[in-house]
């Protein structure tokens, strides 16, 4: 807190008795006041050497000028944000290097917002892409109506052709494939909550829990768009490893974590975004249950950046009580003990871990769930950025730069002996099968195959000892 | 339920990881938390033991020597001359080839950015060439878009010094960079990969466009020496390549923050906790700590709590290790009334003045340089009583008060020493 806010100068004599009047060094005040940030910054420059796209990209001034600096200079009044900060790819790996507590991602993003509110032609291409790739989440359902025509024709040359002519997405990437039946489609198929409950119930008893009915075993389960329209073989997992340890699980109506629309700068999309969010949430919460995500970047978004840029009644709540979906079930039940004897056939892993785990603290738990798994060993390929960060590496200017960013880790993945990567992140994902060629699995994929593969196992044994 | 381990440790610069190496060493399952990231990328990767006594006296020649007349209460004091010896001697067994200085107990003379020379007990190899004992002429090169190394000055100041040999200065462009105010890393990177880069010649490598325009300005110095940016993953191989070109030893000047060396030394570090199987989490603070029922005795801490993003994560150990850091990395903090160390609040001697914790004099004895923890010999932090404030917390490094490490040169050896007793400490109780 600077002097300014608390001057309690007990050597002044006399201070006690006036009320103090602090001295407006900068104009206007903000309903966010990012001063005692920018004041924590003592320019050490840490998060500059953090930063991958300044590494690669001549043109980035990088997070120090972004965030503190670029703060000051706007209190003059007369200064634009600059256009650069459309370079930042939303790592927030600046927020987790700061030795001081400057909340770096936080300046980003209202700079980006405002940048992108005042400075931006709204019908200008760059405006209009970055609007329809921040907002996947409403051409999604298109797609996912029609997942096979869809895939056919994103898949074809002229197709891509056309994004990078008419839009400036490039055409290097194969776009994600939409899944032929959505998770939602397949949670509602099998009879939703109602379904859940009886089955957690069912596990419960088979563990031989004290409390068959045990409402505190209850989460609402955030999939966010990518594991819902792309790739709902993760969210199953998350289902099945669940029930596995007894747990009922509600999967609540929901819109996009945010993240991409933070990215871009659209503030007003992610607001909107996350009203939804933490109104069904904060609902779920009163139902008993806790929060539980499967994208790092979702996590991310709910736990750091809706307390830090929206104040609905109930967001620090949510915050509060969301979790990631592999560090829940290691604090809530005895994960490793669990996966000590289970064992998976098949090959090694090259794991990745994305910025947004790292930034929660969570690089390492991967790798030590996998230890406990005979059979098969997951390799870290090291503390580099995938380079694809959301949204960022997909737009042609940035195609190059996010490949650069990338090198390392592709480089690390060929190294380790495995041939088949792993990460929590759907775009890390997207980006080493991109680079590498490889497969790239979840982690509760794998947790499914070692604790739900050997349940399926021991019924089909049973079933047919049976007869 | 918790996660669960013999030792944590709550810290991740030099002292946190030593004594998270020495307790895995130990044998202990051992885990490291740490917050942000540490000071490492602060400092210059020197690896110094003492430089000068408290009173001011040196450059030391040898720092051995001097151990023994420390004052009551000094890191060292406490530990004693053979554990700083054995915990340069584990340092030395962990940087492998990446470090030199150990044929020695002298101190080595370093050249760094301002032209002075430092005492260090080990430096890295990439720094071997440009020791100011070597009476070998030397060019240093600085670069325009890097005002943190003024070549010429730095050479002159190294004469005014009375360096052994012909020191002489040039500023050239850096190939390849077009900002003036590019990061440390973005030189690094071009040089790492090799970059190709556009100059009057032509389209070119990044290496070899650094090397011509350096051996246009070389007057027969047989030693070059740069401000420290050359690569990073692949700093030999930058520096090999340089040389070869250049027909000459090419060194790096240790420079201020941000610092390739403290990164280099950190990732080495980091790489050697994934070898001895430490589990790290990043990112994340310690924000208090349970103890265990009384027992009538000295408490005993049961559980801390790590703070992820609002929810709270019981982590537990038999053994805690504290390597928080000083006044800078915020392991001791400040406020108007008093000092505190933030996570066990365990005590810290200072006067209740805080216009005693300075003198005005901005190079004279700062009392504010000393403060930390006062530890008892097993690095235990001790209450205002002289008693270990719990039976299982031993403290490590700049969190720990009683010496100034800026005007002793003794910042590195004091972590390394304290942070290898307090975890071979750990572990050994562990299994006890």
């Amino acid at each position: 807190m600077s002097d300014a806010e608390q001057p309690t100068d007990d050597h002044v004599p006399g201070a006690e008795d006036d009320e103090f009047e602090p001295v407006q060094v900068f104009p206007e005040a903000e309903s966010m006041d990012l001063r005692p940030g920018a004041d924590n910054c003592y320019k050490c420059s840490t998060c500059d050497t953090n930063c991958p796209v300044a590494e690669v990209d001549d043109e980035f001034p990088g997070p120090k000028f972004q965030g503190p600096e670029q703060w000051r200079l706007k209190r003059q009044g007369d200064h634009d944000i600059d256009d650069s900060v459309m370079k930042c790819s939303n790592c927030m790996r600046c927020d987790s290097a700061c030795p001081s507590e400057v909340p770096l991602s936080q300046m980003h993003n209202t700079a980006r917002g405002e940048y992108v509110e005042e400075n931006m032609d709204k019908f200008s291409r760059e405006y209009i892409r970055n609007r329809i790739l921040a907002n996947y989440r409403r051409l999604a359902p298109l797609g996912a109506a029609f997942p096979r025509t869809a895939n056919f024709v994103m898949g074809l040359s002229v197709t891509k052709w056309l994004g990078e002519k008419t839009l400036g997405i490039t055409s290097e990437r194969d776009l994600p494939e939409f899944a032929t039946e959505t998770f939602r489609a397949w949670w509602t198929k099998r009879g939703g909550n109602a379904t859940s409950k009886k089955r957690a119930r069912e596990a419960r008893a088979k563990r031989g829990d004290a409390k068959v009915e045990n409402p505190d075993k209850r989460i609402a389960y955030f999939h966010g768009c990518y594991s819902n329209y792309n790739t709902p073989e993760v969210a199953k997992a998350l289902v099945r490893v669940y029930e596995h340890f007894g747990y009922e699980i509600m999967v609540p109506e929901q819109s996009c974590s945010g993240t991409p629309m933070f990215a871009n700068g659209m503030l007003d999309d992610a607001r909107r975004a996350a009203e939804t969010n933490v109104r069904e949430l904060g609902a779920a919460i009163e139902d008993g249950a806790d929060i539980v995500a499967s994208c790092s970047s979702c996590s991310m978004s709910l736990r750091q950046e809706y307390p830090e840029l929206f104040d609905f009644e109930n967001t620090k709540n949510v915050a509060e009580n969301t979790w990631d979906a592999i560090e829940y079930l290691r604090v809530h039940e005895d994960l490793e003990g669990e996966l000590e004897g289970t064992s998976v056939k098949g090959e090694d892993f090259a794991y990745h871990a994305p910025c947004h785990s790292r930034n929660q603290g969570l690089d390492g738990q991967t790798i030590e769930v996998v230890d406990a798994i005979d059979g098969i060993d997951a390799h870290d390929v090291g503390d580099s950025c995938s380079g694809i960060s959301g949204t960022y590496g997909w737009k042609a200017e940035n195609y190059e730069t996010s490949m650069k960013i990338g090198e390392e880790m592709f480089e690390h993945m060929e190294d380790a002996d495995a041939e088949t990567g792993l990460t929590e992140c759907p775009t890390c994902s997207m980006q080493m099968g991109h680079g590498t060629g490889y497969e790239i699995k979840h982690t509760l994929e794998v947790l499914e195959a070692a604790l739900v593969g050997a349940d399926r196992d021991a019924d089909r044994r049973k079933r047919q000892e049976a007869g | 339920m918790a996660i669960e381990d013999d030792v944590l440790v709550i810290g991740g610069g030099l002292a946190g990881v030593t004594s998270a190496l020495a307790a895995a060493e130990g044998g202990a399952r051992v885990r490291l938390v740490t917050y942000k990231q540490s000071t490492l990328r602060h400092a210059s990767g020197l690896i110094d033991v003492l430089g000068y006594t408290p009173d001011g006296e040196g450059p030391l020649v040898d720092p051995f020597d001097a151990l023994a007349d420390l004052p009551e209460g000094h890191p060292y004091e406490r530990v004693g001359t053979d554990a700083v010896r054995d915990a340069l001697s584990f340092f030395d067994d962990v940087a492998g080839a990446a470090y030199a200085g150990e044929h020695t107990d002298a101190n080595a003379l370093v050249p760094t950015h301002g032209g002075t020379v430092k005492p260090t007990a080990r430096y890295p190899v990439s720094t071997a060439s440009g020791l100011a004992s070597d009476p070998r002429d030397t060019l240093l090169v600085g670069f325009e878009t890097l005002p943190d190394f003024e070549a010429p000055l730095a050479a002159a100041h190294l004469e005014a010094a009375g360096a052994p040999f012909d020191a002489r200065g040039v500023t050239v462009s850096f190939p390849g960079i077009v900002r003036d105010d590019a990061k440390v890393t973005r030189y690094a990177h071009l040089l790492d990969r090799d970059e190709s880069v556009t100059t009057g010649a032509g389209e070119t490598s990044a290496r070899e466009a650094l090397a011509t325009t350096v051996e246009a300005r070389l007057e027969g110095e047989c030693r070059v020496g740069f401000p420290a940016i050359l690569g990073d993953d692949y700093a030999d191989e930058v520096r090999a390549d340089l040389a070869d070109a250049l027909g000459a030893d090419v060194f790096e000047v240790p420079m201020g923050p941000p610092s390739l060396p403290g990164m280099r030394l950190e990732d080495l570090l980091y790489k050697a906790l994934e070898d001895a199987g430490v589990r790290t989490a990043s990112g994340v603070p310690v924000i208090g700590y349970e103890t265990e029922s009384e027992s009538g005795e000295t408490a005993r801490i049961d559980h801390v709590v790590v703070d992820r993003h609002g929810a709270e994560i019981p982590h537990r150990a038999d053994q805690y290790v504290l390597a928080t850091g000083g006044l800078v990395g915020k392991g001791v903090r400040s406020e108007r009334e008093r000092v505190f160390e933030p996570i066990f609040d365990c005590h810290v001697p200072h006067a209740s003045d805080r216009y005693d914790w300075f003198v005005d004099d901005v190079f004279g004895e700062q009392p504010y340089a000393r403060f930390g923890l006062a530890p008892d010999r097993e690095l235990r932090p001790l209450d205002a009583d002289g008693e270990p404030e719990f039976a299982n917390l031993r403290a490590a490094g700049a969190v720990l008060g009683g010496y100034d490490f800026a005007a002793e040169k003794s910042g590195a050896g004091v972590s390394l020493a304290t942070g290898y007793v307090a975890g071979t400490r750990a572990a050994e109780e562990v299994d006890e």
